[in-house]
């Protein structure tokens, strides 16, 4: 088992014939992602990596009944990109793209939310149920098969903390990289009731930055919700409070979003949390028993 | 980005956010012709610098004659400011901006911020304008009014009247106030601003409001559909090493301590440098090489970290996902020989093509190369080279 996506999630690519769309659709289908198809305007008809190109996505959605779409267009077409597949029907949009504008997002999550779809990212390295689909640009060889969900804010300490749960001898469910721009699409409260439901997951590793209070939000949710162990880790702890014009934005969080501040919520919710990135693997076998 | 307030002012006017009278000035001499320009018989000199709290630093002047605004742009112009928002180096103020004073009655305060929580747009009010926002929220959080506003709907009516009722205006200005924030909304949306804030926003003494101050921060993502806002771009308020950093793809920010890093990844970077400081170092840079790395950008972060005559070690932590680790391990045989690296490297590559990586760093057998198995492993032997124990 797993949460999201499977070996039977069909996918299709938006930005599909692009530099990036074309070097990760590549990686993907390697690693056994049932890509069917990518969507590129006025390349319809075309083949692309032996697959069919649509000129949209509702095409691509009637042709080959695809639920997921990997979202590599520039920055500026992000949001229509995430509006069309929305529209068509798509029922999780991974959107890898960096740089998109935080009103764009905005308007595309409303829309997004209002037609039932799931969205991950933006700027994120995606989504990755190990030995079985990867929909992201992540490097799929560290994330062996097992029994440990990830959530994490960042691309390279998704890897890092993988490759220590897999090192200590574990393995990892699904792995998915939220993101951390201003808006983003499922975030730590959607994610955590999706592993306590998932029967493969025994515990679960979450890795948080400075900055928001996603993981405050977190933290209350564990406490009520999750019964499974968590073990979490917040980086930015040494980082300078940046010089900023005002404040007006932890004004309306109500927090300051500081390390130490989510790290002392987490750990008020019974989740183990470590001081460095480097005992996230260690911590998750001590909590679990060594295998 | 950010831009000074004679820029956020003239992005307000444009949409009929009233603001008082003014024109900017580089020397003393323009700062005088610029008051005999405007009339009247006071005028304000403020130093402009992308930073709040001038006013408490000194660098906001209130001139009843044209000597006196000749005395306060001599004594500013050239100063270096120093506020709770510059850090204890200050600023260097190089333009002042002279407006005409105003006839103050009340001092309110209004902002438009993204509300992370809602996703939506928020508009901020408060009787409480003058003082620092933080402490009102901190002392008085009931006399902060917030309305969001869906995107979807835009401004209406009931989010002014919200407002306006919240800050307990007389029927009068009710009217004016509300226009007053529709206004100031549409600043908010259709320039990608990140941020805004006028505080103090002035009642007059005739009942009208103006925009005594004003503060603007940009989505950085959106401003290539805004070349005008990009044009305001002052490159003068920004760290000359991260924006050398930058133009190479690499994102620095420097710091206090021994111990350099190079990192791919932003959260790996504050990893890396939490890691650093839970092993007893101090770390003196963040610096995310990004996922383009190669010989050229990973010289570059070696110079801009050398420059910093603190550090002690460098500690290059590099997770190849997309990044391969053997073109890290050639960009380093690379920068040792472009640049003179005279402290230890402590070299951690982790994932893809990593096995061949640690050939080339080990054929290669430069001196101060030392290298480490894992993150833990890493830190702990970056501190060791940092106190010479290594």
């Amino acid at each position: 088992m797993s949460i999201l996506v499977n070996k039977d999630t069909k996918v299709i690519v938006q930005g599909f014939t692009g530099k990036e769309g074309t070097f990760h659709a590549e990686q993907c289908l390697a690693y056994g992602t049932k890509i069917v198809g990518g969507v590129t305007p006025n390349k319809g008809g075309q083949e692309h990596l032996g697959k069919p190109v649509f000129n949209t996505v509702k095409d691509a959605v009637n042709a080959t009944g695809a639920t997921v779409s990997m979202i590599f267009v520039p920055p500026a077409f992000v949001g229509d990109a995430v509006l069309e597949a929305a529209d068509a029907g798509i029922e999780l949009a991974v959107i890898i793209t960096e740089g998109a504008p935080v009103k764009d997002m905005m308007y595309a999550k409303m829309y997004a939310t209002k037609k039932g779809m799931n969205t991950i990212g933006p700027n994120c390295p995606g989504i990755i149920t190990a030995e079985e689909c990867k929909i992201g640009i992540m490097p799929g060889a560290v994330f062996k098969k097992g029994n440990i969900g990830l959530i994490s804010k960042s691309g390279t300490l998704t890897y890092e903390g993988a490759n220590q749960v897999c090192n200590e001898g574990f393995g990892i469910t699904t792995a998915v990289g939220i993101g951390g721009d201003p808006i983003i699409g499922l975030s730590y409260k959607q994610l955590l009731p999706m592993f306590e439901a998932d029967p493969e997951t025994e515990a679960i590793v979450m890795i948080g930055e400075i900055g928001g209070d996603l993981e405050i939000q977190a933290a209350a949710y564990i406490k009520e919700n999750i019964t499974k162990p968590v073990v979490a880790f917040i980086a930015g702890q040494t980082a300078p409070a940046g010089k900023r014009m005002g404040h007006a934005g932890a004004i309306i969080s109500g927090s300051a979003g500081t390390a130490a501040e989510k790290m002392a919520a987490l750990e008020a919710a019974g989740v183990a949390v470590v001081q460095s990135p480097a005992d996230i693997g260690k911590k998750v076998a001590e909590v679990l028993g060594k295998k | 980005m950010n831009v000074h307030e004679y820029q956020a002012k003239q992005i307000f006017a444009k949409y009929g956010v009233p603001v008082p009278k003014g024109y900017i000035a580089t020397t003393v001499e323009e700062s005088v012709e610029n008051a005999k320009k405007l009339g009247g018989k006071v005028w304000v000199v403020k130093a402009q610098i992308h930073a709040g709290g001038r006013g408490l630093g000194g660098g906001v002047k209130v001139a009843t004659s044209l000597e006196k605004v000749e005395e306060f742009a001599k004594e500013i112009l050239g100063m270096t400011l120093v506020t709770h928002q510059t850090g204890p180096e200050g600023k260097l103020v190089q333009k002042v901006y002279i407006e005409e004073g105003a006839d103050i009655a009340d001092e309110l305060y209004l902002g438009v911020v993204l509300d992370r929580a809602k996703e939506m747009p928020v508009i901020m009010a408060s009787t409480e304008g003058g003082m620092a926002i933080e402490d009102v929220a901190a002392a008085t959080p009931e006399k902060i009014i917030k309305v969001a506003v869906d995107p979807t709907i835009g401004f209406q009516g009931f989010h002014g009247r919200e407002l306006a009722f919240g800050l307990g205006l007389p029927k009068e200005q009710v009217g004016k106030f509300i226009k007053f924030a529709a206004a100031l909304y549409k600043v908010y949306m259709e320039n990608d601003a990140e941020m805004i804030e006028i505080n103090p926003l002035v009642k007059t003494g005739a009942g009208d409001f103006i925009a005594l101050d004003g503060k603007m921060g940009f989505d950085d993502s959106a401003l290539g559909r805004h070349k005008d806002i990009e044009e305001m771009r002052d490159l003068s308020e920004e760290d000359a090493d991260e924006r050398e950093a930058s133009e190479y793809g690499l994102s620095y920010i420097a710091l206090d301590g021994e111990i350099g890093c190079m990192v791919n990844g932003a959260g790996l970077a504050m990893g890396t440098m939490d890691t650093i400081n839970y092993m007893g170092g101090t770390p003196a840079n963040f610096l995310d090489v990004g996922g383009q790395a190669n010989a050229q950008t990973v010289a570059k972060g070696f110079e801009i970290i050398l420059k910093n005559p603190n550090v002690k070690a460098i500690f290059v932590n590099i997770f190849g996902g997309i990044v391969r680790c053997d073109r890290i391990a050639n960009g380093i045989l690379e920068a040792t020989k472009l640049v003179d690296v005279h402290v230890p490297v402590v070299v951690r590559l982790d994932g893809t093509n990593a096995p061949e990586a640690a050939v080339i760093l080990n054929n290669a057998g430069i001196k101060n190369v030392i290298a480490a198995t894992d993150l833990g492993d890493g830190a702990k032997k970056a501190v060791a080279a940092a106190k010479g124990e290594l």
